[in-house]
């Protein structure tokens, strides 16, 4: 694929998230990448591109490396989410972890989350994970009409669901059961 | 749950949050709030199979459904639903242009009173809304808050201790909420000093979009104003950050231009005024940006008292109504542009000329 600016080869596929119409893929060689990077860097919008100027500074073999690694949960690459500034499964937050870090600093400014937090959660990432593929799992089950392994999953996957988050919704003591019994609409 | 919308009752009347009623609402049009969410068990759409937006679309419908007191809310298949009625709640600020464009099963759930939404496979799998009319968004918080909670126990949400509430994109993770405040700003735009202001709100992580007629000729003077951040402070801090930082010093700014321009330039604002009722009120053709154009002086107008025989509230109604879904609903019918240029014309002066059929002006 040819620089949209010039006849050079594109090695640069950068999404522009804060774009009024929507994120906008733009295809630029190395160049060409730098100027638009480099165009109003005080302008304060995030952007991915934005963070990806950070990454320009690894050298274009790490990059390219990076750009290979795969979650094994959803199967997205990082040059996928680079090219769509959207993200294919939770877990990715948990396998493209470091490498999702400058990004997230230069957004947010901030690592931690703070502030409400669910009452219930899966106990960890690694749960989270597990849980998408039991679910995949038992979607094939049902597909072969393994009916009796499709209902043992859905048993397995409730379990994980009941799982309380430590130290959350310390300020009621509300179970699942009043929760849903109480309505906020009406 | 019901399941019926009749879209045509509801485009003869705006949503709540338009009432054009509520603290500072001569300049606050609405305050909004949005939490994405996703579910724990799903990927995120982009990774979605058919299979499984449905299996989402299905699932959470089904929970909400157990929800005790949800009874009235409306279900809405996006999916089944023609391309004029998807732009129709577009239109509304029920859904997002986003939502109505893309493939596959996805939905919204709302509050027949239009405060409450809640999009299912949007970018997220869930974002939920609730939306004040004027700055309101201390209860805003509380109801989503609340609102959050209830889903909460029905649905098991993607969550990371250390990152928070987990999000397709990386800009929403962590609280997942976006503060937005819809404000009217037309004499910041006249006394050229929208741009200054806009800049300054650059350095503390708060966006400005325009609103309505983005790159055309025509604005409406409309800007939303919200926080770009969502990981690393809590909610309350980053709606007062947005509530009490950011927006009454643009309410502040906005009332000395206006102030300004009736003391320096009262003739020619009265004049400006004027003539965009006069427009409006005789146009035979018109188009949904030179409406919006005209609409916000005259909005403008009526808050600075140079017109007194039009309600702010019919003007907010306008806004929406002169809207191409909303016009096309209100006719009954599916127009051609040029059609709709002629009856939206005709509908601005039905709406606009009181009494004996003349329109007084100060």
């Amino acid at each position: 694929m040819k620089c949209q600016y010039c006849e050079k080869p594109a090695t640069f596929h950068i999404t522009e998230l804060t774009e009024p119409t929507g994120p906008q893929v733009m295809h630029l060689c190395e160049e060409h990448a730098k100027t638009f990077l480099n165009k109003d860097p005080s302008s304060g919008v995030a952007s991915i591109a934005g963070v990806l100027a950070n990454q320009l500074g690894q050298s274009k073999e790490e990059l390219e490396e990076l750009d290979q690694k795969e979650c094994p949960v959803c199967g997205i690459s990082f040059f996928e989410f680079r090219n769509s500034g959207r993200l294919g499964c939770p877990y990715d937050y948990t396998h493209f972890e470091t490498d999702l870090q400058p990004l997230l600093r230069n957004v947010h400014d901030k690592l931690e989350h703070v502030g409400k937090r669910p009452k219930r959660a899966a106990a960890s990432a690694d749960s989270q994970a597990k849980m998408i593929q039991l679910r995949r799992e038992m979607e094939e089950a049902i597909e072969r009409e393994d009916y009796e392994r499709a209902s043992k999953i859905r048993d397995e996957l409730r379990s994980m669901e009941s799982v309380q988050t430590p130290g959350a919704g310390s300020d009621d003591g509300d179970t699942d059961d009043q929760q849903e019994q109480r309505g906020t609409l009406s | 749950m019901k399941r019926d919308t009749d879209f045509d009752a509801m485009a003869k009347a705006p949503g709540e949050w338009l009432r054009g009623t509520g603290s500072e609402s001569d300049i606050v049009i609405s305050s909004r709030i949005r939490l994405a969410r996703n579910l724990a068990d799903f990927p995120f759409i982009r990774r979605c199979t058919d299979e499984d937006r449905l299996s989402i679309e299905r699932t959470v419908r089904a929970r909400m459904e157990s929800i005790a007191g949800w009874d009235d809310i409306q279900y809405v298949d996006l999916e089944q639903l023609s391309d004029i009625d998807r732009l129709f709640l577009v239109e509304r600020q029920l859904i997002s242009r986003e939502i109505a464009d893309s493939d596959g099963a996805r939905a919204v759930a709302v509050h027949p009173s239009e405060r409450y939404s809640v999009m299912i496979n949007e970018e997220d799998h869930l974002r939920i809304q609730v939306m004040n009319s004027g700055l309101d968004l201390q209860s805003a918080w509380e109801s989503i808050n609340e609102l959050d909670d209830t889903l909460e126990g029905v649905i098991l949400y993607a969550f990371h201790p250390k990152y928070g509430y987990l999000t397709a994109c990386p800009t929403n993770v962590g609280t997942g909420l976006r503060v937005s405040v819809m404000l009217h700003l037309p004499a910041l735009v006249i006394t050229d000093q929208i741009e200054k202001v806009f800049r300054s709100m650059q350095k503390i992580n708060v966006t400005v979009r325009g609103l309505y007629g983005e790159g055309s000729q025509y604005t409406g003077d409309f800007y939303q104003v919200s926080n770009q951040i969502t990981l690393g402070h809590s909610e309350k801090e980053l709606v007062t950050l947005v509530g009490e930082d950011v927006v009454p010093r643009i309410i502040e700014y906005e009332r000395k231009a206006r102030a300004f321009l009736v003391d320096k330039s009262h003739e020619d604002l009265h004049d400006e005024v004027s003539r965009a009722l006069g427009i409006l009120s005789t146009a035979r053709k018109i188009s949904s940006d030179e409406t919006m154009h005209y609409l916000s002086k005259v909005r403008m107008g009526i808050s600075l008292g140079l017109i007194d025989d039009v309600e702010v509230g019919t003007v907010n109604k306008l806004f929406l109504q002169t809207q191409p879904a909303h016009l096309q609903k209100l006719y009954g019918r599916i127009l051609s542009s040029s059609d709709r240029h002629a009856e939206r014309a005709s509908y601005l002066q039905r709406h606009l000329i009181t009494g004996n059929g003349s329109s007084s002006l100060n």
